[in-house]
């Protein structure tokens, strides 16, 4: 984003809450805290430090007032931009524009969800829309679903090649202690599931689970002296194209094309210089569109790059490590746990699926129906 | 008691025009496109100059899905690109929902499900001459 200072900001703290199936009883804001403390212990930073505060969440329509009540504090800044699952990479863009304007210095941006504990009805607002909902579109998958029956019939992508999405996601997942599902996942057994949506299956969609975590923001000369190594931000990009899937100009192009232009060109970057990708995977059709858009191979060209394991533990393209929204865990708006496994792999710390020599992450957040698509790029020390 | 210029919100129209079997939409004269769904800003030029019209209610099928419910019966949800060059949300009926197909010409019909709900615009497929 033209403004923002590449580097000028790190990503310090990271931490998951409780996920998958939590405790009875517990709250969105019981997760967002959780997050919090344990994102702060990971930086060794304290509550006292915090004078930015972040969150969004389906389940409070005020959540960072909730949140601050709950923690204690009184943050100067306050910032509650809520576009979806890819809330949280917009978050990350305005916590450092924050802290380069001195409007705060240790920004927290939290997250919490117990969809699957209270029903995936209950964790959100029913929303009517005259020219859609009558129609009783299985949402949000039958707008992904519509986006990929473009894509299969412009560019001949078949369900094969979706499912090998689902396929590699489960590989990593099966490498992640973290991850929700714990069973080996065949492209046939994809094939052959439930249908939801054609042309998904219920294992061409996201997880629906309970879950949540806590990122800290702070600046690059405060990050030196903390406990972990700073995962840099290099450049951020948004793009919102549409909110409805009836008003999405082009089915098979999403914003994730100008959200990764901007964030390339703050960053001075190119995709051949990512050395780990994290998508949000809600749909298999997202992470061939991602991969297309952001530049790591030709529009339509997607099914065809996913296939083979290419995107696998197996493959040449580490691609949603921590086992993706399809088989680690999705809450609901899955974009803050994405960047906290990009953070881990710059760290080096994700043992068993960790990717080699990794210096330079991409974060893709995807909100909405195709709708609001949000890139970060974060570096470690040797890329600033 | 009116207060200020609309009478009528963009939705009412709409659906007054379905009501009298009418598929309305709204044309921007000054980049001389269609705008659907209707409002009342352009959201090609910012003015709210926008004139309604009525399709001819031919159109093509642009993407299409089949709904599996966990009870009943799969049914087709599609996005239709009618030839005045918008876009609306709609099913096809009268044929199998796994039989619609990208690129099918279909042509505008009400359907009226009765009691509270308002009348909507679905398809049906178009015999080519």
């Amino acid at each position: 984003m033209a403004g923002l200072l590449r580097g000028g900001a790190a990503i310090v703290g990271v931490a998951e809450s409780d996920l998958g199936q939590v405790a009875d009883d517990m709250s969105v804001f019981d997760l967002m805290a959780q997050g919090v403390r344990r994102a702060l212990d990971d930086c060794g930073m304290d509550l006292s430090d915090v004078d930015g505060l972040f969150s969004a969440t389906t389940q409070s329509r005020m959540s960072v007032l909730g949140l601050a009540e709950y923690l204690g504090i009184d943050p100067p800044f306050l910032g509650s931009t809520i576009v979806g699952g890819s809330s949280f990479e917009y978050h990350v863009a305005q916590a450092v524009g924050a802290i380069q304007l001195g409007l705060c210095n240790v920004a927290v941006i939290a997250y919490g969800s117990t969809q699957r504990s209270v029903g995936r009805k209950q964790a959100s607002v029913r929303e009517s829309n005259p020219y859609e909902t009558p129609f009783k579109p299985f949402l949000p998958a039958s707008a992904y679903a519509l986006a990929a029956s473009r894509h299969m019939h412009q560019f001949g992508t078949t369900r094969e090649q979706l499912a090998a999405v689902a396929v590699a996601a489960r590989e990593w997942a099966l490498l992640n202690p973290a991850a929700w599902e714990k069973k080996p996942l065949t492209i046939d057994e994809v094939l052959s599931s439930r249908m939801v949506s054609y042309p998904f299956t219920v294992r061409d969609c996201c997880l629906v689970t309970d879950g949540g975590g806590a990122i800290v923001v702070t600046s690059a000369e405060r990050a030196e002296s903390l406990r972990k190594k700073p995962a840099y931000v290099l450049g951020c990009g948004q793009s919102t194209t549409h909110a409805n899937i009836s008003s999405m100009t082009d089915l098979t192009v999403t914003g994730a094309l100008a959200a990764g232009q901007a964030a390339y060109s703050m960053a001075k970057l190119g995709p051949s210089d990512v050395d780990v990708i994290e998508l949000y995977d809600a749909f298999t059709i997202n992470t061939i569109l991602f991969l297309e858009d952001l530049g790591f191979c030709k529009k339509g060209e997607g099914g065809a790059f996913v296939s083979g394991g290419r995107i696998s533990p197996r493959g040449s393209v580490p691609v949603n490590t921590n086992g993706g929204g399809l088989s680690y865990c999705h809450p609901g708006m899955y974009g803050l746990l994405i960047l906290i496994e990009a953070v881990r792999q710059l760290r080096g710390e994700c043992s068993a699926r960790q990717v080699k020599d990794c210096e330079v992450a991409l974060v893709h957040g995807n909100g909405g129906v195709l709708s609001s698509q949000a890139t970060v790029l974060l570096g470690s020390e040797s890329t600033v | 008691m009116q207060m200020s210029g609309s009478p009528n919100s963009p939705l009412a129209v709409y659906l007054n025009h379905l009501s009298r079997g009418e598929l309305a939409y709204q044309y921007s004269p000054k980049v001389q496109r269609a705008v659907f769904y209707p409002r009342l800003v352009c959201p090609f030029t910012g003015s709210d100059e926008l004139e309604w019209r009525i399709s001819a209610g031919l159109g093509t099928v642009h993407a299409t899905t089949v709904v599996h419910p966990a009870a009943g019966e799969p049914y087709n949800v599609a996005l239709i690109d009618c030839d005045e060059g918008f876009r609306l949300m709609s099913r096809v009926e009268d044929i199998p929902p796994d039989q619609v197909r990208i690129g099918l010409r279909v042509r505008f019909r009400v359907h009226r499900p009765g009691g509270d709900e308002p009348p909507m615009p679905v398809f049906t497929p178009e015999e080519e001459a």
